[in-house]
C-alpha cells in the first residue's frame, strides 16, 4: 500500500486532480550523438540500445505501473504480487540505463581520463590503483554468467568503494540499501554483440576509453558525507 | 540419451599404451580416435546447412551462434575438465555433477551450454513449425487443455525469463526432489508434460526431467535477426522452425525411459525382498552382468 500512496501523492503533487493519476517515465535523451563513442562503441549499437532496448524498458515499466495501479484500486492482491517481477525488471532496466548513458562520454570530451581529486584517491586506497580497479571490474564483468551489470559503487554506510555485479536488470541497490552506483557497465549481449560478438572481454577493455570519470567523481563528492 | 555430445564409445588411448591402435581391434572410428586425444567433447554441427533456416534464422546468426558461441563452450569445457575429477565423464554426468546442488562449479556453464545448444539445433528444421500430432498432441491436450494454451504457456515462459536463459517443454517423470536440486514441480502428479524456464545455462537435466523442446532466449540467439523483439522470435520459432517429429521421438524416448525406470525400481524392490531369503543364484547373476558389461567398455 505504500507504493499506492506514493503514487497518489506524487501525482497530486504534480497537480493532477484524479486520485488514480499515473506517474509515467520517459526515455532520457543522450548527451552525445549515437556515433560519438566510436570506435569503442558503434553508433548502431548505441542507437538500438537507446531507442529499442531502453525505450522498451520504459514502455513496459509504465505499462506495469498502470496495471499495478489498476490492481491496487481493485484490491486485486494476486495481480499486485504477480506484477512485481515485471516492475523490478523493467524499472531496473530504466534506472540502470539512465545511469549508464551518463557514465559514457566521447574521448574528445574527456572520455577515459582517470579521475583526479577525491574519487581518484579513494580508488587508490581501496583497490591499490586505478588500473587494479579496471582489472577487477573487467574480470568480474567477464565472469558474470548471462546478462547483468558490473558496478563501481559507494557504500555510504561503510564509507567505502565496492565493485559488485548484479544479474539481469537488478539495480545496484538490490545488493545493499546503502549502495550508490557511481559507474555501471552493461554486460548484456545487446550492449556489445553487433561489434564484439561473443568476446565480452574486448568490449570491457575498450569501454574504458569512453568512461566519464568526471561524472562519477562529482557524484562521489556529492554522496560522500 | 538425447542429443548429448556422447562420450566416446571406445577407451581413449592412454599415453601408457603407445601401441594401442595397432594392438586393438578397430572398434572406434578414426574420427573418434583423434577426438579422444585433442578434445573430449566435440562441436557437433546442426543437422542442416547454416543457411537452411532462412529467412527465420539467418545464416549469420548461425555462423556466430554455432560457430562462435557453441564452439567456445566446447573449447572452454575441454580446457576446464582436463585433469579434474570430471575428466572422462559423459557430458550429462558433468552437467549434473558440476551443478553441485545449485552451487555451480566452473564447468557447469560450458557443459550445460554444449548440451543445450546441441539440443536446440536438433529442435529445429527447415520448413518446421505447424502443429504436433499423434501421442504428443494427445499429451499436450491432456496436460495443457489445448495446443493453443500450451503455446501461450511456452511463449510466456520464454518472455518472462528476464535475462538470458531457455524455455522448455519437458516430460516430467519424477515426483520429489532429486538429491541434486529442488524439483520446481514436486508433486505426485507424475508422467506429464510441463513447461519450465531456466536462467543462463541451467537445463532440466538437473531436475531429472526429460527435455523435449527448447528455445534459446539468450540475446545472441535473436539479436541479429530480431533485435530486441524476443516475442516475435519465439513466435516464429514455434510457427516456422520447430521440428515436431524430433519432439515426438524425444517423447517416445522419455516415456520408454520412465517405463524402464519404473521396471528397474520394481526389480530392485523385488531383489531386496529376495535377498532377505539369501538366494545364491542372485549373486551369480550379478557377477555375470558385470562380466558382460566390461566387454563393451
Ligand atoms: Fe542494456
Ligand atoms: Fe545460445
Amino acid at each position: 500500500m505504500a507504493l499506492r500512496s506514493l503514487l497518489s501523492k506524487r501525482t497530486l503533487g504534480l497537480g493532477f486532480g484524479q486520485v488514480r493519476g499515473l506517474v509515467t517515465f520517459s526515455l532520457p535523451d543522450l548527451p552525445y550523438d549515437y556515433s560519438a563513442l566510436e570506435p569503442a562503441i558503434s553508433g548502431e549499437i548505441m542507437q538500438l540500445h537507446h531507442q529499442k532496448h531502453h525505450q522498451t524498458y520504459v514502455t513496459n515499466y509504465n505499462k506495469a505501473l498502470e496495471q499495478l495501479d489498476d490492481a491496487m484500486a481493485k484490491g486485486d492482491a494476486p495481480t499486485v504480487v504477480k506484477l512485481q517481477s515485471a516492475i523490478k525488471f523493467n524499472g531496473g532496466g530504466h534506472i540502470n540505463h539512465s545511469i549508464f548513458w551518463k557514465n559514457l562520454i566521447p574521448i574528445h570530451e574527456g572520455g577515459g581520463e582517470p579521475p583526479k581529486s577525491s574519487l581518484g584517491w579513494a580508488i587508490d586506497m581501496h583497490f591499490g590503483s586505478f588500473e587494479a580497479l579496471l582489472q577487477k571490474m573487467n574480470a568480474e564483468g567477464a565472469a558474470l554468467q548471462g546478462s547483468g551489470w558490473v558496478w563501481l559503487g559507494l557504500d555510504k554506510e561503510l564509507k567505502r568503494l565496492v565493485v559488485e555485479t548484479t544479474a539481469n536488470q537488478d539495480p545496484l541497490v538490490t545488493k545493499g540499501a546503502s549502495l550508490v552506483p557511481l559507474l555501471g557497465i552493461d554486460v548484456w549481449e545487446h550492449a556489445y554483440y553487433l561489434q564484439y560478438k561473443n568476446v565480452r572481454p574486448d568490449y570491457l577493455n575498450n569501454i574504458w576509453k569512453v568512461i566519464n570519470w568526471k561524472y562519477a567523481s562529482e557524484l562521489y563528492e556529492k554522496e560522500s558525507p | 540419451m538425447h542429443a548429448a555430445a556422447a562420450p566416446l564409445s571406445c577407451q581413449p588411448p592412454k599415453s601408457s599404451f603407445p601401441h594401442w591402435r595397432k594392438s586393438q581391434p578397430r572398434k572406434c572410428s578414426q574420427k573418434a580416435h583423434h577426438a579422444s586425444i585433442t578434445a573430449r567433447f566435440e562441436l557437433k554441427p546442426p543437422p542442416y546447412p547454416l543457411n537452411a533456416l532462412e529467412p527465420h534464422m539467418s545464416r549469420q546468426t548461425l555462423e556466430y551462434h554455432w560457430g562462435r558461441h557453441h564452439r567456445s563452450y566446447v573449447e572452454n569445457l575441454n580446457r576446464q575438465v582436463t585433469g579434474t575429477e570430471l575428466d572422462g565423464m559423459p557430458l550429462e554426468d558433468v552437467i549434473v555433477a558440476s551443478y553441485n546442488k545449485g552451487d555451480l562449479l566452473p564447468a557447469f556453464n560450458n557443459a550445460a551450454q554444449i548440451w543445450n545448444h546441441d539440443f536446440f539445433w536438433q529442435s529445429m528444421k527447415p520448413d518446421g513449425g505447424g502443429q504436433p500430432s499423434g501421442d504428443l498432441l494427445k499429451l499436450i491436450e491432456r496436460d495443457f487443455g489445448s495446443y493453443g494454451s500450451f503455446l501461450t504457456n511456452f511463449k510466456s515462459a520464454a518472455a518472462t525469463q528476464f535475462g538470458s536463459g531457455w524455455a522448455w517443454l519437458v516430460y516430467k517423470a519424477n515426483k520429489l526432489d532429486v538429491g541434486n536440486a529442488v524439483n520446481p514441480y514436486p508433486s505426485e502428479d507424475d508422467n506429464k508434460l510441463v513447461v519450465v524456464k531456466s536462467p543462463n545455462a541451467v537445463n532440466p537435466l538437473v531436475w531429472d526431467y526429460s527435455p523435449l523442446l527448447t528455445v534459446d532466449v539468450w540475446e545472441h540467439a535473436y539479436f541479429i535477426d530480431y533485435q530486441n523483439q524476443r516475442a516475435n522470435y519465439v513466435s516464429i520459432f514455434m510457427e516456422k522452425l520447430v521440428s515436431w517429429e524430433v519432439v515426438s521421438s524425444r517423447l517416445e524416448m522419455a516415456k520408454a525411459r520412465a517405463e524402464e525406470r519404473a521396471r528397474e525400481d520394481e526389480r530392485k524392490r523385488r531383489e531386496e525382498e529376495e535377498e532377505e531369503f539369501g538366494d545364491p543364484e542372485m549373486a551369480e547373476m550379478y557377477l555375470d552382468n558385470e562380466t558382460d558389461e566390461s566387454e563393451f567398455e
